[in-house]
């Protein structure tokens, strides 16, 4: 009897579809992926065991940076923009700084605010490349009996009539503890008692309590 | 990759003097690209996922509240807690003797133990943290006693000035020499 003749196959499998997935998948991960954007303020958070995200609307950011100056910025969104303009017209008319309606555009365009109320005029002549955390003197929080936080809050207060702001406090390792106590004050001073500080994830000490309620499924947040 | 050659040998024969030009597959090897397509894809989803900051909340205290709605620590109960320049840290349980025997200094690394302990020997209805910053702590000390609060999971605490007199107490311990109290907690973590 003949033996059948088994048909030669090739052993190679064909790269080519799969080689199309992974740089589709590539492409999508790239173009997705929001990259942190360049910090004119820079900030080095430290870490806790928080396991929410932080919020990223209806945002009132206040970094405190390594010196303990401060800056005041909203987020990014149209929202966050329009609340911004409104809460620097609040701020304008209670201290009557006479900003023009060109002044504050210019300053809701800037990254942050992070002058005096005095020298608002002057940071919205500035332009936005020339505004970091180096140039600009902060906002006043220093000492108890100037700080221009509990004005601005008011504001943020009055732009949020009704509504929650998420509160986030972006403040640096080196940070002194007196600034961070003036920026409580004046939370404090316009009924914000709830608020956030943004810090970098970190892992659950085995052991703790924290780690057995985690493992068991408790933990809340 | 080992590839067959499956075009079978010889096809028909030219005629004699006409030399077979040598035949060369037009595929490439797309395997190597395909590895380099999946480590990026692994690092974008890596680095995406890792960057994302996390928030902690912290409830203040109304200090406008009238003094007899707010919840009384009861002294026993109490755990205060200072925090000193160069991450030092100072405790002391109950109310701060005159004499100022209860008044301990630790660091970092051990106050956990001493939370844990403090909590261990406590009723959990009597059990309040006092967390008092002097002007010379960080932020980031502040953050990480706070942080210390969650993962022991202690309920009550609080985050109040320090009084002058306490103010004092920390200052003169941190003024002793270094050898006495070698507290030289490490800088990160």
């Amino acid at each position: 009897m003949a033996r059948p003749k088994i048909a030669r196959k090739s052993t190679t499998v064909d790269m080519t579809a799969m080689c199309d997935v992974a740089f589709l998948l590539l492409a999508f991960f790239i173009l997705t992926t929001k990259f942190k954007p360049s910090e004119a303020v820079p900030i080095n958070t430290p870490n806790s065991v928080a396991a929410k995200i932080a919020p990223e609307t209806n945002v009132v950011m206040i970094s405190l940076n390594k010196d303990g100056k401060v800056f005041l910025s909203t987020g990014d969104s149209k929202g966050d923009k329009d609340k911004k303009q409104a809460i620097l017209q609040s701020v304008n008319k209670t201290r009557n700084l006479g900003l023009t309606d060109a002044e504050i555009a210019a300053l809701v365009k800037a990254p942050f605010i992070g002058v005096s109320l005095a020298q608002l005029k002057q940071q919205a002549r500035m332009q936005t490349d020339q505004m970091t955390g180096e140039t600009l003197p902060g906002i006043p929080a220093k000492d108890s009996t100037n700080n221009e936080m509990i004005d601005w809050m008011r504001g943020v207060a009055d732009a949020y009539q009704g509504m929650k702001p998420n509160l986030l406090l972006k403040g640096d390792n080196v940070a002194k503890y007196p600034s961070f106590r003036n920026i409580i004050d004046a939370f404090r001073k316009n009924d914000f008692f709830k608020f956030q500080m943004v810090t970098n994830p970190e892992s659950v000490p085995t052991g703790s309590d924290l780690y057995k309620l985690s493992v068991s499924g408790k933990r809340e947040e | 990759m080992a590839e067959m050659d499956t075009s079978g040998g010889g096809g028909h024969k030219k005629g004699p003097g006409v030399k077979k030009g040598k035949k060369l597959s037009t595929r490439v090897d797309l395997t190597p690209m395909v590895d380099l397509g999946f480590l990026l894809i692994t690092f974008f989803i890596f680095t995406t996922t890792m960057s994302q900051p996390t928030a902690m909340k912290l409830i203040l205290p109304d200090n406008k509240a009238k003094p007899e709605e707010q919840n009384k620590a009861k002294e026993s109960g109490a755990l205060t807690i200072m925090l000193g320049k160069d991450n030092n840290i100072f405790y002391y349980e109950g109310i701060l003797q005159p004499n100022g025997v209860n008044f301990k200094s630790s660091n970092f690394k051990e106050i956990r133990d001493v939370i844990i302990h403090k909590k261990q020997t406590t009723d959990t209805a009597d059990l309040v943290i006092v967390i008092k910053p002097t002007d010379e702590s960080t932020y980031k000390n502040v953050v990480d006693i706070l942080d210390e609060m969650s993962i022991n999971v202690i309920k009550r605490y609080a985050l109040v000035d320090i009084s002058p007199d306490e103010d004092r107490l920390v200052k003169v311990s941190e003024g002793e020499p270094a050898p006495a109290t070698p507290t030289a907690a490490p800088a990160g973590k």
